[in-house]
């Protein structure tokens, strides 16, 4: 410790020299501290992190050799700018508002479940199930019946991480991981072999559904009634957290779980809970995919609505009205991605932009919380 | 005999990427930063090797290139979670989700093409002579034999050196490494950008010389399952060279079940390594439920002097 000075007294004051390692800038008066008080809350910081991440891919598109400007306005116009374009991201924004609030929920009392995807994929093969196996069952009950049991399909996917996370004390990151290989090795087994449509020409796909085993849609678009079902998620998920015992349980674990157990609340099975509801909202997904856009389980039926709902539930910063909008941003981002195709870009573009706004939100989140302070 | 042979062969060269990002992940880890990046690190890293290679066709260039781009996001990783004290977990997520981007992005082009053999065989044909070990070793490539010497070489260094009982002591308490005079974020920027060149290289020997050829997401959860076995090994090198192979022969087990000729369709042979990682997590929690799981204490709980989170 040579390097600490010594303590000095000049004119009666005691001045004690900075420890070595502290964030001290030359001329001394201030100094950058963290805040813990402050809520690293800040209403420009998505908006902002949007926009250096385009600044970052920029550089890569340039580095392409394309110049990015027109690039992102492709993806743009692509994404918004036509009537087409725009119901494509709406259609986009269903499954993402429903896997973005199922994480999120899990996302408040600090449960990482990163398997949306699988749960997604549990969901749709749930729904897929009852056509194959029911396909006689009346018009009235065929719907009710498969969002029933993609909800209850998707909510045992998330009961698997959970009970792993509560009894065993198993990092739920590794296991929702791992689960999201086995769904989609499932799905795919399910396409390749026992469901696979005779006549499909051997498209990697099941039979096509009949009407009344889809979602209806709006007009001639793609749009369908699974908008509806994020939108009542969104209400009753607001409800929940802020008006239910439950709820209230919930914020209070996810501000101090040791001050809640200390309350007496049980966190496994609360745990249990949100893993379920988490879940069963990302199977809802699944059924609402296959039932309202593509009308049959196929290969490849996620273009990674799982992960990228992540980032819709952090650009949200868990908040039910910042769902909203970041998964008809994110919605916009994956039509814009498959809009650049066109021009020779791999629609990969929308990942690395995913990607690279999560980084800004982080880094972001936390320089927020940054001070700087006087020192006298 | 020779079926044995055959297995453990082909769960070393399985088994390899996962030794090196488990490796990677232990120095990280035992630092006390929790690294959940390493999918991200190891698409980079591959990508970055086949795209390296593909143009100049020199494998020392392809490993420095590895290095440069695991040494970038090593920093970034390591300025986000040691200097802006960033939650870890989402960190390595964001991490994991860049790198799945940036690596589709940059690797379209070579996409689907097969990659030349790289990496030379250390041929050491006088090794046959020793019984039934010796055949194991005598053909591996140079990348396993590093391997080999890495983990003997952090064993050694986590363990018997003073550095090593630096980096123990910054993971388990930081600031009384601190009161110890030990610069702890000077050296977790250090520990980290060292195992992302490790977790870098997992990825690079993946391409180069268990599945020669680039496609998107090819790591298929090997970063993840790297992550479980930091936990399976308890944070211990030659530990984790046993998991790693172990792991290694269950992923090839899976190919062997389907060369043989069996029934079974083999999507279900290829969730064995992902069911078997949670049920090996489940036994090791259930069994330890009572003791340390021997993590770092200090794991994920970033430090800055003075200041308490």
């Amino acid at each position: 410790m040579s390097e600490h000075e010594p303590v000095t007294q000049k004119d009666g004051v005691i001045s004690i020299p900075p420890l070595r390692g502290q964030r001290k800038w030359k001329w001394q008066s201030y100094r950058i501290e963290i805040d813990t008080a402050k809520n690293g809350a800040t209403w420009w910081l998505p908006f902002v992190s949007v926009l250096l991440a385009l600044l970052v891919c920029g550089i890569f598109i340039a580095a392409n050799g394309m110049n990015p400007f027109p690039v992102y306005k492709k993806m743009f116009t692509g994404a918004f700018g036509t009537a087409y374009g725009l119901t494509e991201t709406l259609v986009k924004t269903i499954p993402l508002l429903l896997c973005g609030l199922g994480v999120a929920i899990a996302y408040r009392i600090s449960v990482w479940n990163i398997g949306a995807e699988g749960q997604f994929a549990a969901g749709a093969m749930a729904a897929t199930a009852v056509t194959i196996y029911f396909p006689n069952m009346p018009g009235m009950l065929i719907i009710p019946t498969m969002i029933v049991f993609s909800i209850a399909a998707g909510g045992i996917w998330g009961l698997l991480t959970a009970i792993p996370r509560t009894y065993f004390q198993v990092n739920e990151l590794v296991t929702s991981l791992m689960l999201n290989y086995v769904a989609l090795l499932a799905l795919d087994y399910f396409v390749f072999g026992p469901w696979k449509d005779p006549e499909g020409m051997n498209f990697p796909g099941t039979k096509v559904f009949t009407a009344s085993q889809s979602l209806p849609v709006l007009g001639d678009t793609r749009l369908h009634l699974g908008l509806i079902f994020g939108l009542i998620a969104i209400v009753l998920y607001g409800f929940f957290i802020k008006y239910t015992r439950a709820g209230y349980e919930l914020r209070l674990i996810g501000a101090s779980p040791e001050a809640a157990k200390q309350a007496g609340i049980r966190i496994s099975r609360h745990i249990l809970l949100v893993m379920l509801i988490s879940g069963g909202l990302a199977g809802l997904a699944g059924m609402a995919e296959v039932s309202g856009v593509t009308h049959r389980l196929m290969y490849g039926i996620s273009p990674g609505y799982g992960y990228t709902a992540i980032i819709v539930a952090w650009l949200a910063k868990l908040h039910p009205v910042g769902l909203i909008v970041s998964s008809f941003l994110f919605g916009g981002l994956i039509v814009g991605g498959f809009s650049v195709q066109t021009i020779g870009l791999p629609s990969s573009i929308s990942e690395m932009l995913q990607g690279a706004i999560l980084f800004f939100l982080i880094a972001g989140g936390t320089l927020s919380k940054f001070r700087l302070r006087k020192i006298r | 005999m020779e079926i044995v042979y055959q297995m453990l062969l082909a769960a070393i060269s399985s088994g390899t990427p996962l030794l090196f990002a488990t490796l990677g992940g232990i120095l990280i880890e035992r630092s006390g930063i929790i690294q959940l990046g390493a999918e991200g690190l190891m698409l980079m890293g591959a990508v970055t090797a086949c795209l390296t290679f593909v143009q100049t066709g020199s494998l020392t260039v392809a490993l420095l290139a590895v290095c440069g781009i695991s040494i970038l996001l090593g920093c970034i990783h390591a300025f986000l979670s040691v200097s802006l004290r960033a939650n870890q977990i989402v960190c390595g997520l964001a991490m994991t989700l860049f790198g799945a981007g940036l690596s589709a992005y940059l690797g379209k082009p070579v996409s689907g093409l097969p990659v030349p053999r790289a990496v030379p065989k250390l041929d050491m044909p006088w090794l046959e002579a020793v019984p039934f070990v010796g055949r194991i070793f005598a053909h591996l490539d140079v990348l396993t034999w590093f391997s080999f010497v890495l983990v003997i070489a952090l064993h050694l260094f986590i363990h018997k050196t003073s550095w090593g009982l630096h980096l123990r002591a910054m993971g388990d308490s930081p600031a009384t490494a601190d009161v110890m005079g030990i610069r702890v974020q000077a050296f977790r920027y250090g520990y980290i950008v060292a195992g992302s060149i490790l977790i870098g290289i997992a990825g690079a020997d993946l391409l180069l010389v268990y599945s020669p050829t680039w496609t998107e997401g090819m790591t298929t959860g090997r970063g993840w399952i790297a992550v479980a076995l930091i936990i399976f090994a308890r944070w211990n090198p030659i530990r984790a060279l046993f998991c790693a192979y172990f792991f290694g022969a269950l992923d090839m087990l899976g190919f062997r079940i389907q060369l043989i000729g069996s029934e079974i369709p083999s999507y279900f042979l290829k969730m064995i390594p992902y069911i078997v990682t949670i049920l090996v997590l489940m036994f090791l929690g259930w069994r330890n439920r009572n003791k340390p799981s021997g993590s770092p204490e200090a794991l994920g709980i970033p430090y800055i002097r003075e200041q308490r989170f």
